[in-house]
């Protein structure tokens, strides 16, 4: 079973096993745009992604 | 990933820093930093009656809830902008600051923009035909103009904004760019008092947006997530993930580059040229300072909408 990264309503599949960091990169989203978080908790982008495993990214940019 | 401080697992990493932090530690380091700043570039002190800029945003209410628990006189200002965007963005953004400000006992003032001067910011850029179909550089001047007048009605000596790292770096990107020399010799952290108009200071100036999101979500701050919508295409949000990109190969380099700025200003790189500082006069009609004689921006903007508004009545008449 892959593991899910959401962003703003848009839920991304990637294989499990890699780091949050390699996940992001895969996927073309800035670590530097979005805080990474798990359970309601915020983790850190060496996280291992398990099997199943529901990521949700904050969005932090803005302006206007 | 392991906190720096106690070995706990850390909650984030600050490549800039290198330095990770758990939970309990980030938020104590985050007020902790925020307090050295406010000292080392004299922003205000205990004495001061500090007035925050409040939007209802993580950045904003961060820097609220920091000077509150550092315990600054500090109160919150709300500006009603009655901009909807199909999902209520002002008042969402309005309830969640005032449920910030009751949980916390503090106080807030809030401007209501179309119960003072009878529009909204979208109505009033649309009845003047400023701004190409966005409100953005109306929405400036009217918050400009109410933040310096309710702090000076109020008697506040400080007008406090939630700036971050980011938003400063894509500002002095874009004033690089055009060689805006008038705004670079501007810009920076404090903004010192002048007649009539109190002193402006950025607290949260160093530290990167990614932190201070980290900060209100630690600390379980409601704030709005979504973006005023028209801030879709903005440049600085471009100019931002221009940033973010070189930041991603060269952690550090939207601190350095913002840095550099300060202290190549310090040592005399933008020393005043044939650009001398502009007199300033009074408005007859509010009392605020402006840069030519007569009425200033914001009292000509009100007076185009009041006109407007009657013109339309008639019209429909």
């Amino acid at each position: 079973m892959p593991a899910k990264l959401i962003l703003r309503n848009k839920t991304y599949e990637v294989p499990h096993g890699i780091t949050i960091k390699q996940a992001l990169k895969q996927l073309e989203i800035p670590l530097e745009e979005v805080i990474p978080t798990k359970d309601g908790e915020l983790v850190t982008e060496d996280t291992h992604l398990k099997d199943g495993d529901v990521i949700r990214l904050v969005a932090v940019i803005s302006g206007g | 990933m392991r906190c720096r401080k106690c070995d706990q697992k850390a909650v984030i990493n600050m490549r800039h820093h290198k330095l990770a932090l758990c939970k309990e530690h980030y938020l104590e380091w985050f007020v902790a930093q925020t307090e050295r700043f406010i000292k080392k570039y004299r922003m205000f002190g205990r004495e001061d009656r500090v007035l925050v800029a409040v939007s209802g945003g993580k950045d904003s209410l961060a820097l609220w809830d920091v000077l509150w628990r550092l315990g600054y006189q500090a109160d919150g200002l709300y500006i009603d902008l009655g901009i909807d965007g199909g999902f209520g963005y002002s008042r969402e953004s309005k309830a969640l600051t005032q449920a910030f400000a009751e949980e916390r006992g503090l106080t807030l003032h809030i401007v209501n923009v179309l119960g003072e001067y009878g529009a909204t910011i979208p109505e009033m850029a649309q009845l003047t035909h400023r701004g190409k179909g966005k409100p953005c550089s109306v929405c400036g001047l009217v918050k400009r103009h109410e933040m310096n007048r309710i702090a000076r009605d109020l008697g506040y000596t400080v007008l406090a904004t939630g700036h971050n790292l980011d938003d400063e770096a894509a500002v002095l990107f874009g004033n690089t760019l055009t060689w805006a020399a008038g705004y670079l010799r501007r810009q920076g952290p404090v903004l010192p008092a002048s007649p009539g108009l109190a002193r402006k200071v950025k607290p949260l100036f160093r530290f990167y947006e990614r932190e201070t999101a980290a900060y209100a979500l630690l600390r379980g701050i409601r704030y709005i997530y979504e973006e005023c919508p028209f801030s879709v295409g903005a440049k600085s949000i471009y100019y931002k993930q221009l940033l973010n990109k070189l930041e991603a190969d060269r952690p550090g380099a939207k601190l350095q580059f913002y840095l550099g700025f300060l202290k190549a200003k310090e040592e005399g790189l933008f020393a005043a040229g044939k650009e001398t500082v502009p007199r300033m006069h009074t408005c007859p009609v509010c009392g605020q300072p402006t840069t030519a004689p007569g009425k200033c921006a914001f009292c000509r903007l009100v007076e185009r909408v009041e006109e407007r508004k009657e013109l339309r009545i008639k019209n429909e008449e």
